[in-house]
């Protein structure tokens, strides 16, 4: 089985796409001749031809509507945003208007769109550039989110959503792009949308992330194990829309105790929903109050103390341990 | 202007006007019932039904597809979406076909028609037409993307952002810019820069066509021609019809603060479609004793569309968590 990285493993699920059905378009800015700004799509328009992979205008709202439109007539487009920052530019098109499709015309029309987009601290790129967004997109019904935390998933999630009648909005790490390299079949398997991971079992705590933030927390379950004899759960969520909760559940009422980490700033996103479904679901089975683990309530900062700001391995361990007391 | 210039027939005009004098009724009809409580909202096509009318009559009902804006009643109607339907979404009800209910009036849409619905922050539709033509002509389709919208959308990025890239790959698209001079209250020459919208179009690289919007069979012939244009390969074209708002621009606005109460009087004296009752009896397409008869007739529609629809249920509450996701078959 060939080693990948999550670029490679993502190039190949588009490649994959585009080759098994002929629906599927790919556009976005630059995504054409210059196969997109971190090489994804390279290649691509060479092999499909330039009406199913193609540049369009720098104009984000222009592309979510181009999506709309092409799905209408039957397309499934696979969208880039260039930086998950610009989403903005097309957020009324992709909130207002593709998440609503399916229940403005009561299923009749659906939006099968994929909007792929980078996004993530870490490697040094300025605000904007950097930002994890993701609780904006998962409080708007009729959209789901997936984020892969390594190659394999990236691909099966990806065949998955371009595959699934929903829009689905697929993050791509920046600092996973190259820095992780695994072994991905060649060929075409999907990883379900709305199946949670177990990535380190464990009995005593715990920790639910997603992410880039799933290394940090299986670096920091490794200390933990060593250092303070704590066997530290880990999962992965994959999706947070769908949010398999009960995967997260069944976890927690094995260890009765649950750290939430996520890179976004800390109010009010992904974290702070896992927290109050714990709450609901979950209560009786706590033997002390959830914990959280992310960054302030500020805007991303700036590149050269973002390792300051972003969550540390030294933090999850403290939780770990507070998670006790 | 003559309708045989046009090349329309007699009996398409006594149809044109019946469907302005249609729209016209079913539209005072939905302010009536919002000011006895019955309905929640109306945004009006008083004023526009000649442009819309004309304009639709120059496409291919089911074919093309067509994305219309909040005062397209004349539009759709045009194109066969019935009475009753425009009175079922008016009251909100659960056979609306547009959307059962769950979206603003005058978010047509209807799939067996080729209509597509806009939603409230004005021009997203323009970017989705786009894909439309895109579509049409990588497959090759003898078809059209038709997109319509106010003067005040313009303005909005989607309109330059969909023309731009309309413009660029020279696609089918019909942009229909009904400019009635306000955006709500703010009067054109406080919204727009340049004297018209049509020649914003220059920008595009598309024809930019300024018509008098009053006049149907001028906006049928502007319309017919660019269709003609975009189906050649020549790419596509921003008609501009000037139009009047007869009516504040909803019936949740009041705009005695800002119109000046005599010049709206003087544009309801030129009223298309008084002008159109005047040129039908002129060019004696028909008598008075048959157009009594058409105007009634189609009252008895007009209270056929509210009694049904006044009648028929609401939405079940138990069906709001449907449809926000694709459903396992």
């Amino acid at each position: 089985m060939p080693q990948m990285t999550m670029v490679k493993a993502i190039h190949d699920a588009l490649a994959l796409a585009l080759e098994d059905d002929e629906r599927v378009l790919v556009f976005g800015e630059d995504v054409g001749k210059n196969g997109g700004v971190f090489r994804v799509t390279e290649g691509l328009q060479e092999r499909f031809g330039k009406e199913r992979v193609f540049d369009t205008p720098l104009a984000e709202s222009a592309i979510g509507g181009l999506a709309l439109g092409l799905a209408y007539t039957g397309f499934r487009p696979v969208a880039e945003i260039q930086f998950f920052g610009f989403i903005f530019e097309m957020f009324d098109e992709l909130a207002n208007q593709i998440a609503r499709t399916h229940y403005r015309y009561r299923a009749r029309y659906g939006a099968p769109i994929v909007i792929r987009s980078p996004f993530g601290g870490g490697v040094k790129a300025p605000e904007l550039h950097a930002d994890s967004f993701e609780g904006l997109l998962a409080q708007t019904p009729g959209l789901f989110v997936a984020i892969p935390s390594n190659p394999y998933d990236a691909k099966g999630l990806l065949l998955s959503a371009i595959d699934n009648d929903n829009p689905v909005v697929f993050l791509e790490h920046m600092k996973l792009y190259r820095s992780v390299k695994q072994e991905v079949p060649e060929g075409r398997y999907e990883v379900p949308l709305g199946e949670a991971k177990v990535v380190r079992e464990g009995e005593d705590v715990t920790i639910i992330t997603y992410g880039a933030m799933v290394k940090l927390a299986l670096k920091a379950a490794e200390e933990a194990a060593e250092k303070l004899d704590r066997s530290v759960e880990v999962i992965d969520l994959r999706t947070i829309v769908p949010l398999d909760m009960e995967r997260i559940s069944r976890s927690v009422k094995k260890t009765g105790r649950a750290i939430v980490l996520q890179e976004a700033p800390r109010q009010a996103g992904i974290a702070a929903e896992v927290m109050a479904r714990l709450m609901e679901e979950a209560i009786y089975e706590l033997e002390s109050p959830v914990l959280r683990v992310a960054p302030p309530h500020t805007p991303y900062a700036f590149n050269m103390i973002e390792d300051d700001w972003l969550p540390s391995k030294e933090q999850v361990i403290k939780a770990i341990e507070e998670v006790w007391v | 202007m003559d309708h045989r210039k046009a090349s329309l027939r007699d009996e398409e005009v006594i149809q044109i006007y019946r469907t302005m004098y249609l729209a016209r009724k079913l539209d005072e009809r939905q302010w009536m019932l919002n000011r006895t409580g019955k309905i929640p909202f109306v945004i009006s096509c008083q004023g526009h039904e000649a442009a819309q009318v004309g304009a639709a009559w120059a496409l291919q009902a089911g074919s093309d597809a067509v994305l219309p804006y909040y005062r397209d009643l004349g539009v759709v109607l045009t194109l066969g979406v019935s009475p009753r339907d425009i009175m079922l979404a008016a009251f909100a009800k659960a056979e609306d076909p547009s959307s059962g209910g769950r979206q603003m009036p005058n978010h047509f849409s209807d799939p067996t028609l080729n209509i597509f619905t806009q939603s409230s922050p004005t021009g997203s539709q323009i970017p989705h037409a786009v894909g439309f033509a895109w579509a049409f002509k990588v497959r090759g389709e003898q078809k059209v993307a038709f997109v319509s919208f106010g003067d005040g959308t313009s303005n909005q990025g989607d309109f330059h952002e969909g023309l731009n890239f309309a413009g660029v790959h020279r696609l089918p698209v019909l942009a229909f810019v009904e400019n009635n001079t306000y955006a709500i209250s703010v009067p054109y020459h406080k919204q727009v820069a340049s004297k018209t919208i049509a020649e914003r179009a220059q920008s595009y690289g598309m024809e930019g066509v300024l018509v008098d919007g009053s006049d149907p069979f001028l906006v049928y012939e502007a319309v017919k021609n660019a269709r003609e244009r975009a189906l050649e390969g020549l790419g596509g074209t921003l008609i501009e019809a000037r139009v009047s708002r007869l009516v504040p621009h909803s019936s949740d606005d009041d705009d005695r603060t800002y119109r000046d109460q005599k010049e709206l009087e003087e544009e309801k004296a030129r009223d298309a479609l008084g002008k159109m009752r005047t040129y039908i009896l002129d060019k004696s397409l028909i008598d008075d004793a048959a157009l009594e008869q058409l105007e009634k007739d189609v009252m008895d529609i007009v209270n056929d569309a509210t009694a049904y629809a006044e009648r028929a249920p609401y939405a079940d509450p138990s069906t709001v968590k449907r449809y926000v996701y694709a459903e396992a078959e």
